[in-house]
């Protein structure tokens, strides 16, 4: 299945949609393995959060696109050049200081963006976004509960917390890129200018690592094209992974 | 009182309950929204989620169109409305009695927007206002797991959304 050139909203409305499926299932992934049976619960709690907004913005781009697509085929049946989700979420988990920095970094971006998209001009985006709110407020608290706790402890939970912090900082830029799509929503009142999410997201980040005593990344390197489908070699394992069950096996219902 | 098409349907979809906290009625939650017959006997349930990815809603519209079937009327569409946003006010004063009596603390009011009443979530066993968070997130998206610092018993909390 190529992509599909179309409404920029539905363009839009698949980027972020691509974002919650592919977090939510790298969260998944912690399922049976997370540090604690309370944090285990916490982040597939999480997960399934994102995929619910993933399934509701897949069910609009393909209103949008006409194509009438449904959630399995956009999350079963693309490849990896197909998919148009950031950079930042297809990481690996890591340990889970990168686990919780990769949430930081995300649901911080994640919830201004959510707030500025429940003022959106496409009622329906706003209405998922309305709904987003209030889960994506709970995942930014998890996150920043633990980058405190993490960067402000031990000797080793801030030396893995900032090593964290570095590995996954270059990949945040993307989150704030402008291009075709932006710029005509951003006209049409659809979506927000980024440079407006990015000064909100600056101002709330640089109020966590300082109060976790983290130090901000100076890095210029800024990787980009997950918005082109572009991605790192680790999503193309995640893909596989993920994809196997549906593809070995089409049309299969549990 | 003459019972008319719409009270039948209201009834049949309002008393479908919550497969997770199966005390609850979907009008008690108040994810039932409207009810609509037309002239035809079509009838349109509209239901909103509690969250994004509740793995009930499907359940719940199923069993929905299966209530209101069985009521008599089996040309019914279930539709899921996002806007406005389910808010734990909705949630009726039956509801909440209910869950207390279930063991499950049920959800404070909140002011406008995101802020909540600081108001202590009494244990749904001894009633003490002493109880304590353990667990953010806990059995189902909805509920916070917390403890009661008099009783000891650890309780589900419905939380504010």
């Amino acid at each position: 299945m190529t992509a599909v050139a179309a409404d920029p909203a539905a363009v839009y409305a698949l980027r972020y949609a691509d974002d919650c499926l592919v977090l939510s299932h790298r969260l998944a992934q912690w399922s049976s393995r997370a540090p604690a049976l309370e944090e285990d619960v916490a982040l597939t709690n999480i997960a399934l959060d994102l995929l619910g907004q993933a399934r509701a913005l897949y069910a609009r781009s393909a209103e949008l696109d006409g194509t009438g697509r449904s959630e399995d085929d956009y999350a079963f049946l693309r490849d990896e050049r197909d998919f148009v989700n950031c950079l930042l979420v297809e990481q690996e988990n890591g340990d889970f200081a990168v686990t919780i920095i990769r949430q930081l970094l995300y649901s911080t971006f994640q919830l201004e963006a959510w707030r500025a998209l429940s003022e959106s001009t496409d009622a329906h985006i706003a209405a998922i976004a309305a709904k987003a709110v209030k889960e994506v407020t709970y995942h930014l608290d998890h996150a920043t509960q633990w980058t405190l706790r993490l960067g402000d402890g031990t000797a080793e939970s801030h030396a893995r917390t900032q090593a964290a912090l570095d590995q996954l900082w270059p990949y945040a830029a993307e989150l704030f890129e402008s291009d075709a799509v932006t710029r005509d929503l951003v006209t049409r009142g659809v979506a927000p200018d980024p440079e407006r999410l990015r000064t909100a997201w600056d101002a709330s980040i640089d109020q966590v690592l300082s109060a976790a005593k983290l130090e901000r990344p100076s890095t210029s390197w800024a990787p980009s094209g997950g918005r082109r489908g572009l991605h790192t070699e680790c999503f193309g394992y995640m893909l596989a992974e993920m994809q196997h069950l549906h593809r070995a096996h089409p049309g299969a219902q549990w | 009182m003459v019972t008319t098409a719409l009270d039948q349907v209201w009834r049949a979809a309002g008393e479908v309950v919550d497969p997770e906290i199966p005390v609850l009625t979907i009008e008690d939650l108040g994810i039932l929204r409207d009810v609509r017959v037309d002239a035809s006997g079509h009838v349109e349930v509209d239901i909103s989620p509690t969250y994004s990815g509740c793995p009930a809603l499907d359940v719940i519209r199923a069993d929905v169109a299966r209530s209101v079937h069985a009521a008599g009327y089996p040309d019914v569409t279930v539709n899921v409305v996002l806007s406005p946003a389910w808010t734990t006010d909705w949630m009726s004063e039956t509801g909440r009695r209910k869950l207390r009596e279930y063991g499950i603390a049920p959800p404070r009011p909140r002011e406008s927007g995101m802020q909540l009443i600081q108001i202590a979530v009494p244990c749904p066993v001894c009633g003490s206002a002493h109880t304590s968070e353990v667990a953010h997130f806990a059995s189902t998206q909805c509920q916070a797991l917390r403890r009661c610092t008099d009783c000891a018993e650890p309780f589900p909390h419905f939380k504010e959304h």
